[in-house]
């Protein structure tokens, strides 16, 4: 477990570098709390794609502590910042289920790491002794039922595919009918990346989850919409009008071993309250982790 | 569309500004706070945006507009000015070696559209008359290699590939030898994405940049790239020294700030944007014509560059002459329906009419499907009918929607659009007559 926080932390070095070490140095700049300095800290969380409501829902929670409270010290400021996004990043978050049989749908724009999430996602379950089948239902884009090949090769997990062009639906109907008959324990569904704005990929998402309900409505139902911490505010539209066509149970949040500051993922909770599950922190196999408010609270915030 | 919020805001903003016969300091102040964070929202960085935002204050309460007679006009006019400026005054095209071949080099994060766009350039440039030649070089992302064959076949260019265990560099310098033999005058290299952190990585760039000297180095970008897009392109600048970016995923609804800051942080141009999922969907980025567009100022110019690319002057001529002495039939119609669809889709043509951006439209969906029932029902008709509307009767009603799987009603409705359509036309064109001859009229109805 300690390796696994190191590793998350790791990940999230670059995050909390840039982040902590431009408050610490507002921070010290400063002598007393005035607007000035709140204003440092918005410039600071929005060029951490925290987004401008946001910010200033933080501020203002942060503003208030201060008068309540008659803090004089900058420096006690980052502390109640912390308690602040942890606040929010914890608020109402059950424990991911381990129930049995279980469906994971992975949803999201193109390029965000859908194909490779399935394949590490697959992977945990796999080295938790659990039975696992992929489903290949990204059938457009070129050469991504062949990507998730070689995933399944390397995880050891079977894999249902039908060639290029296929229904999606029809491959999850099979995949189902499948793990029924081989007692699979867990079903990771692939989906091809699309805009949000298309409506009719949109309404072939629908379809899918339709058969969901029709063939497997005894499986616990777990939708994760997958994000590239390197996207900025369009992340916000993206969950809302994903949410519009499933019911997204969680989000697992890639690319986060980049520069980007993933401070979107506090606008996405405060936002839609849809918490985060999964981080993907590099890409080898087993670099995808667990995701803790707490830990992710320390990390961008040490001590 | 692209850029659609950004435009909304703004829009919404400089609307007030824009009949208003007296403008103070006030007044501009408060409204560029609202620029302000609805560039900030859109994710413009964020030291962009404070330059950004300084200047247009700077200009709009100096002389400039205080003394003009409509000062809100003028802000709005400075306010697309900057942006213009911001995205780069000209549109940049793609430098050629004087020596071929041209050497292309795609370099970006994991997942910003590199092997996708690599296939849309070489279409692009096959149009253009070139013969390009893809690269595979992506040896590390699992069926890569394959993806990048796959979109060659879409758009039939030629694929260079020595498999996932041939060193990046040595798979570059084999293509070239190989290019000179095959006669292939453009390389489009496929990298794999990497992390701009990634040191190990940058610097198998570096080797290939060093070893075969690129043309052209291209940084391949999400356009819903948030804050970091920024840092992104200044690591790749200061490794390889960029020549240009394409923007990838422009048809989402993203606010598209990281266009605006990429070109003022790196100095960087734009040269293209990826706009749709269909292979020809790579257009030139023109900066002027988008900062129009954010404004909701429409872009005529590049509406009218669509229809002249595709549509045919013989038959633009036939038309006229067929419009004029109103023998246009159904069969022309059909012509005009595909010729229209090769344009692309309706909504993206919309978005080009000036005063038409999709802020007024919301709710009207613009609907691609609707031209196929048209065309359906039109195809169903036999050739006569098509030519003669007249003699179609109810049986012949009947059957035409039987045929093409819609309702009478529906046939009716377009038996009736069409007739009006044809009055309307010759109305046009009896006043066209009139005017300047030999002027060349868009076939367009509606």
């Amino acid at each position: 477990m300690a390796d696994l926080f190191k590793k998350l932390k790791d990940g999230l070095f670059k995050t909390r570098n840039n982040i902590t070490d431009r408050i610490n140095s507002v921070l010290s700049s400063f002598k007393t709390i005035d607007e000035d300095l709140f204003d440092e800290l918005e410039e600071i969380l929005i060029t951490s794609d925290v987004g401008v409501e946001t910010t200033m829902k933080l501020l203002e929670g942060i503003k208030k502590e201060v008068k309540e409270q008659k803090i004089n010290d900058p420096k006690a400021v980052i502390e109640l910042l912390k308690q602040e996004v942890l606040r929010v990043m914890s608020k109402d978050v059950a424990p991911v289920s381990n129930e049995y049989p279980q469906i994971i749908v992975l949803i999201g724009v193109n390029g965000v790491g859908k194909t490779t999430s399935v394949g590490k996602i697959a992977n945990r379950y796999k080295q938790a002794g659990k039975k696992v089948l992929i489903a290949a239902a990204d059938t457009f884009r070129a050469a991504a039922i062949e990507q998730l090949e070689v995933w399944s090769n390397r995880v050891g997990a079977d894999i249902i595919k039908h060639q290029e062009g296929a229904d999606p639906a029809a491959i999850i109907f099979d995949a189902i009918s499948a793990a029924k008959s081989r007692k699979t324990d867990v079903i990771i569904c692939d989906t091809a990346g699309r805009l949000h704005n298309k409506k009719n990929l949109m309404e072939e998402l629908k379809k899918i989850f339709r058969i969901i309900d029709r063939e497997y409505p005894e499986a616990h139902r777990e939708v994760y919409l997958v994000l590239d911490a390197t996207t900025g505010q369009n992340a916000i539209i993206q969950a809302k009008v994903f949410k519009e066509a499933a019911d997204i149970t969680g989000i697992v949040l890639t690319k986060l071993d980049g520069t980007a500051k993933g401070g979107i993922v506090i606008a996405i909770k405060s936002e839609l309250n849809v918490p985060v599950r999964l981080v993907g922190v590099g890409e080898k196999i087993d670099d995808l982790q667990d995701f803790d408010p707490v830990d992710f609270a320390n990390a961008i915030f040490p001590e | 569309m692209a850029f659609e919020g950004l435009a909304n805001k703004l829009q919404e903003t400089l609307k007030k500004l824009r009949g208003s016969g007296k403008l103070n300091e006030k007044d501009v102040k408060e409204a560029m706070r609202e620029v302000k964070m609805a560039l900030l929202e859109a994710d413009v960085n964020f030291k962009v945006v404070k330059d950004f935002v300084s200047r247009v204050t700077d200009r709009a309460v100096g002389h400039e507009v205080m003394e003009s007679l409509t000062p809100g006009q003028q802000v709005i006019k400075i306010v697309n000015d900057e942006l213009t400026q911001l995205m780069g005054n000209t549109q940049s095209k793609i430098v050629f070696s004087s020596k071929p071949p041209t050497i292309i080099m795609m370099v970006g994060l994991q997942g910003a559209g590199k092997t996708t766009t690599c296939g849309k350039l070489a279409l692009n440039l096959k149009k253009q008359g070139k013969k390009p030649i893809l690269v595979a070089c992506d040896i590390y992302r699992p069926a890569a290699i394959k993806q990048l064959h796959v979109v060659a076949g879409q758009v039939e260019a030629d694929v260079f590939s020595l498999g996932d265990k041939t060193k990046p560099v040595d798979i570059c310098k084999a293509a070239i030898e190989h290019a000179s033999k095959s006669g292939n005058d453009v390389l489009i290299i496929d990298t794999a994405g990497r992390l701009h952190i990634n040191e190990e990585l940058m610097d198998e760039l570096l080797e290939i940049k060093d070893n075969i000297r690129p043309t052209e180095i291209m940084l391949v970008v999400d356009s819903m790239t948030g804050q970091d897009a920024v840092n992104v392109a200044e690591s790749f600048n200061q490794k390889l020294g960029l020549d240009g970016v394409i923007l990838t995923k422009l048809d989402g609804d993203t606010r598209g700030g990281a266009a605006l800051s990429i070109k003022a942080v790196t100095s960087k141009p734009i040269k293209y944007a990826g706009m749709g999922e269909k292979m020809s969907d790579l257009e030139p980025f023109h900066p002027d014509r988008m900062a129009s567009r954010i404004l909701g100022m429409g872009d005529v110019l590049s509406l009218i560059e669509k229809a002249q690319l595709n549509i045919d002057d013989k038959k633009a001529m036939e038309l006229e002459k067929k419009i004029r002495t109103q023998q246009f039939s159904f069969e022309d119609f059909l012509d005009q329906l595909q010729q229209m669809k090769k344009m692309g889709s309706l909504s993206q043509l919309v978005d080009m009419i000036p005063g038409m951006n999709a802020g007024k439209l919301k709710g009207m969906e613009v609907d691609d499907k609707e031209i196929v029932r048209v065309e359906a029902i039109i195809k169903s008709m036999t050739k006569k009918e098509r030519l003669e509307p007249s003699i179609l009767n109810g049986s012949r009603r009947k059957r035409i929607a039987l045929g093409s799987g819609t309702t009478i009603q529906d046939v009716n409705k377009i038996i009736k659009n069409f007739e009006q359509t044809r009055k309307m036309m010759k109305q046009f064109a009896d006043m066209g007559k009139d005017m300047k001859k030999g002027k060349k009229r868009l076939p367009f109805f509606r």
